[in-house]
């Protein structure tokens, strides 16, 4: 049998079968080799997508070249936040101290790339060796008259969550900055999508067909000066809510804007987002053009979802992904297309994400908070799932063990939000589940793999209880 | 000709032509047999490096981690570090846990070495554990790479009789010249120690089960028995110049003679590395290898004026620039640009060495370059053509001209772990590419359309 750590077993449940809360919310176990990040990449990811910003890492190399130009956070206009600056710290400065290298990559930077505003990123030996970059951004903000704003993003400090809340605060130094003239009754900000494959494009569109006004999209297609009058939106619509919830937390207790949580993923969860908010403004020619938005797109996508529904009826998957949020929907949208959830898990979903998993999901289905490769190949063997839906990091887990994949992460190149993103969706999730390729897994084929060595830990042949659950659904 | 530092010391580095040192070092572990990595610090570093390995290799990457948090950091990560090697002990069951310290333990001041003592003492019958220091403030991927391998070798080095075998230390190729090079010195007879061998754990087959690591690497007990070698035969010329690499150290420590060659990229290089085979056999090169050579000289002349006197610019890893430089000239293709992010002294004199063609007037070799730098020099150069990873392609694109993937990462397309750069048979493979690249462009930018060409 594949073993689960002993520390770990109160994050995994069964639904129907666990009683007691699952746990969650703790740093990870040492050494189980978690799929969560670091600070600094919470805080990156948040702010990267702020196309006209200058993003400079302070620390040694690999902080910054690991995340250059890897998400696929769009800009229609400038194209700063692709590249990756970073002070790239040697021994010496270590030793004495970055501050002077950091002010002069900063000068140089802001003088050669003149943007709006410049960030910089703490990485762990910033923290260490005790730079006080606070002091050196105001300095080299008054010499060069842009603002220059530090993120407390030193790895250790904890998980993502903690680096999407030192991203909030700094992305709020910017908030109220602006002028919020002509901004209209009807307006919104959308939070936490990040544009990935053009997604804020297809999100804006569809509240400016139906009469709402989009002050700032953050930080999807990002630019500073729409951060600055964002606090003049009367709405925050706030999806992926682990990262922006915080920003939304400061402008309402700022600017007394209220905020809502939404999805943009599936058609269920983007209806309920227009609506949402149409129904907050409660104005009838806006709820009648979101009406009529809403029916348009579901009566052009529903009956072309058919085709693919018919073909993935009683497929079973699998999910792990960042955020709650996004779980819920998929779920959602997994049962649109016939398809059952049987493992939900996230990496830093909370009491409550976890609650409500458990509620919209069937009885049986697997609920894991910070999962490792090693449980998660334990349970696509044990559940014999058909799909697994997560990041770059789960795909060769399920591509090895012979199950499809369906990158809803970063670096994904086709949108998957909104009405059209759930035809996508289909088709990406059709593609992967119904390649001939599967025939010939080990796993799927009746000849066992010639390669095959002996270390052998679980074999779904020998699980009984998926073979039975598999002919049950036949 | 000096190289010349790719820009003034002290300032920024815009889009790294290079990765941190514990990546290097999780690759070299990789390749051991039943061996986990572990890297000793926040878990960021192992999950960026995962990603970034993944995305070029297309494999499971398992890379343990202490998982420092802000207590650790102040009062010392040893319980982590140990609470970490006792549950990797429990998921994977390895034989051996290779742990690099990250910038943040080194910085810290870890002792790493006496807590694994411990943890080692505590523990007996425990997996074997490897340390090595690997701040990313100290040199890059590929200098982590070739101080993983030393601090292997001198881990498990013990006093051996001498035996016939001899000792291949590759550097960072890919699995597929991994492959290609054991079966180059198998065909001469010789029982050989390849380190590290990822050809099978970083590109390995479909599973029917699920395997707690891949199968494959080099055995422990053959990483034992290297001090009886009879030869270290060294890949690459920057190491050859390295007075303190794995080689140098088993010649000081138990009289293993180190034999440094360059990477065997092209015909001479591939040559010289087949000559050393020769000597160290005494068998005369088998006749399907001198087939191959045979096969590429003639492809050599079937091609020659479809790349004569084009510039091409090339960065990436040191050795390989080096090993892709010597090919270059030995076809007539002008090297206008050999640049890497490295800072190695070696480097440039290498370079000039691989070069009995070029024009010095029109060559710019940088060291200690970033992609930016790279790219201004470009601009100025304006090569036909552009050899390098991935991150060579935003430069591609801008000049209009064709990319040809090599080294490492690859992570936009796929097959970076079977591209093959070395022997008679990658230098074909990249010989025919560079041609038949050269051939589609000119093809498809002609108005006629050619379909003999």
């Amino acid at each position: 049998m594949i073993q689960v750590l002993e520390q770990r077993r109160a994050q995994i449940h069964r639904k129907g079968e666990t009683a007691t809360p699952l746990r969650c919310d703790r740093r990870s176990v040492a050494g189980s080799v978690t799929q969560r990040a670091c600070a600094f990449c919470g805080s990156r990811v948040v702010l990267y997508p702020i196309a006209d910003a200058l993003h400079l890492v302070h620390g040694p190399i690999g902080c910054a070249a690991y995340n250059w130009d890897i998400r696929g956070a769009l800009s229609s206009g400038p194209q700063l936040h692709r590249n990756s600056f970073s002070t790239d710290l040697q021994e010496m400065e270590v030793i004495y101290g970055g501050e002077r290298k950091l002010k002069q990559a900063l000068e140089e930077l802001i003088d050669r790339y003149r943007p709006k505003a410049a960030f910089v990123y703490s990485t762990c030996i910033v923290g260490v060796i005790g730079d006080d970059v606070e002091a050196v951004c105001r300095q080299v903000a008054r010499a060069k008259g842009i603002d220059v704003i530090p993120v407390a993003s030193e790895g250790f400090r904890g998980t993502k969550k903690t680096g999407y809340q030192a991203a909030c605060e700094a992305a709020f130094k910017l908030v109220g900055t602006g002028d919020t003239t002509g901004i209209g009754a009807c307006s919104v900000n959308i939070l936490g999508d990040f544009n990935i494959a053009g997604e804020s494009w297809i999100i804006r569109r569809y509240f400016e067909e139906a009469g709402m006004e989009v002050v700032a999209t953050i930080t999807g297609d990002g630019r500073v000066d729409d951060l600055r009058r964002c606090h003049g939106a009367r709405l925050n619509l706030v999806q992926c809510s682990g990262s922006m919830t915080h920003l939304a937390k400061l402008l309402e207790t700022a600017h007394g804007i209220p905020m809502r949580r939404v999805s943009f993923f599936g058609l269920e969860d983007t209806a309920a987002a227009l609506y949402e908010a149409a129904n907050f403004f409660n104005d009838s020619a806006v709820l009648e053009r979101t009406r009529d938005l809403v029916g348009r797109e579901v009566g052009r996508v529903y009956p072309a979802l058919k085709k693919y529904r018919e073909a993935l009826a009683g497929k079973r998957a699998a999910l792990y992904v960042g955020g709650a949020f996004k779980a819920f929907s998929l779920v959602k949208a997994l049962k649109l297309l016939g398809m059952t959830t049987v493992l939900a898990g996230t990496q830093t979903g909370s009491p409550e994400d976890y609650e409500l998993l458990r509620e919209i999901c069937d009885d049986g289905t697997v609920i894991v908070d910070d999962s490792n490769p090693v449980e998660l190949a334990k349970f696509i063997l044990e559940l014999d799932v058909d799909l697994f839906i997560g990041g770059v990091k789960e795909r060769p887990i399920a591509y090895k063990l012979g199950v499809g994949f369906c990158d809803h992460n970063h670096e994904r190149k086709i949108p998957l939000a909104g009405f059209e993103g759930m035809l996508h969706f289909a088709r990406e999730v059709h593609a992967t589940v119904l390649s001939p390729v599967w025939q010939f897994v080990p796993r799927r084929s009746r000849r066992s793999s010639a390669s095959t060595p002996s270390r052998e830990i679980i074999s779904p042949s020998k699980n009984p209880a998926a073979v039975e659950e598999r002919k049950g659904l036949a | 000709m000096k190289a010349q530092p790719a820009t003034p010391p002290g300032t920024v580095t815009r889009n790294a032509c290079k990765v941190c040192a514990p990546l290097g070092a999780c690759v070299v572990f990789s390749g051991i047999e039943d061996c986990v990595p572990f890297l000793h610090g926040s878990q960021g570093c192992a999950t960026y490096i995962r990603r970034y390995l993944i995305s070029h290799f297309r494999e499971p990457v398992d890379i343990a981690s202490s998982s420092f948090s802000e207590e650790d950091t102040i009062f010392g990560g040893a319980r982590n570090l140990r609470a970490g090697l006792a549950n990797v002990t429990t998921q994977y069951g390895p034989r051996a846990i290779g742990v690099a310290t990250t910038c943040l333990a080194e910085t810290i001041g870890e002792d790493v070495p006496r807590i694994l003592a411990g943890h080692a003492a505590d523990s007996p019958g425990g997996p074997a554990l490897i340390h090595v220091p690997a701040p990313a403030y100290a040199g890059t991927h590929t200098d982590g790479f070739h101080r993983a391998v030393r601090r292997v070798v001198e881990h498990f080095a013990a006093p051996c009789t001498p035996h016939a075998g001899v000792n291949l230390l590759p550097g960072f190729l890919s699995p597929e010249d991994l492959r290609h090079l054991k079966e180059l010195v198998a065909a001469f007879g010789l029982a050989c120690t390849l380190l590290p061998d990822y050809s099978d754990t970083l590109d390995g087959a479909a599973w029917a089960e699920y395997l707690r690591g891949q199968p494959g690497g080099t055995s422990l007990e053959a990483l034992q028995r290297m001090s009886g070698a009879r030869s270290t035969l060294e890949l690459g010329r920057t190491p050859g110049a390295d007075r303190d690499t794995a080689a140098a150290w088993l010649e000081t420590h138990h009289q293993v003679p180190r034999i440094p060659l360059g990477l065997p990229v092209g015909l001479r290089e591939t040559d010289a590395f087949i000559a050393a085979l020769e000597t160290l056999s005494g068998a005369a090169c088998p006749a399907d290898i001198q087939r191959e050579r045979g096969r590429l000289v003639d492809s050599f002349v079937d091609g020659h004026k479809y790349v004569f006197g084009r510039r091409a610019a090339l960065f990436g890893d040191p050795d390989l620039v080096i090993g892709l430089a010597s090919l270059l000239d030995e076809i007539g293709v002008r090297p206008v640009l050999c640049a890497t992010g490295a800072r190695h002294q070696a480097f440039a004199p290498a370079v000039q060495a691989a070069l009995d063609h070029a024009d010095p007037t029109d060559l710019r070799i940088l060291t200690g370059a970033d992609h930016a730098s790279i790219s201004e020099a470009a601009r100025e150069l304006r090569p036909d053509l552009v050899l390098a990873g991935s991150k060579g392609y935003p430069l591609a694109r801008e000049l209009g001209v064709p990319l040809i993937r090599v080294g490492f990462p690859i992570h936009d397309r796929i097959g970076g772990q079977r591209l093959l750069h070395v022997g008679y048979r990658g230098a074909q493979r990249l010989f025919d590419q560079l041609v038949n690249t050269l051939l589609e462009r000119r093809q498809d930018t002609s108005e006629t359309g050619y379909s003999y060409l």
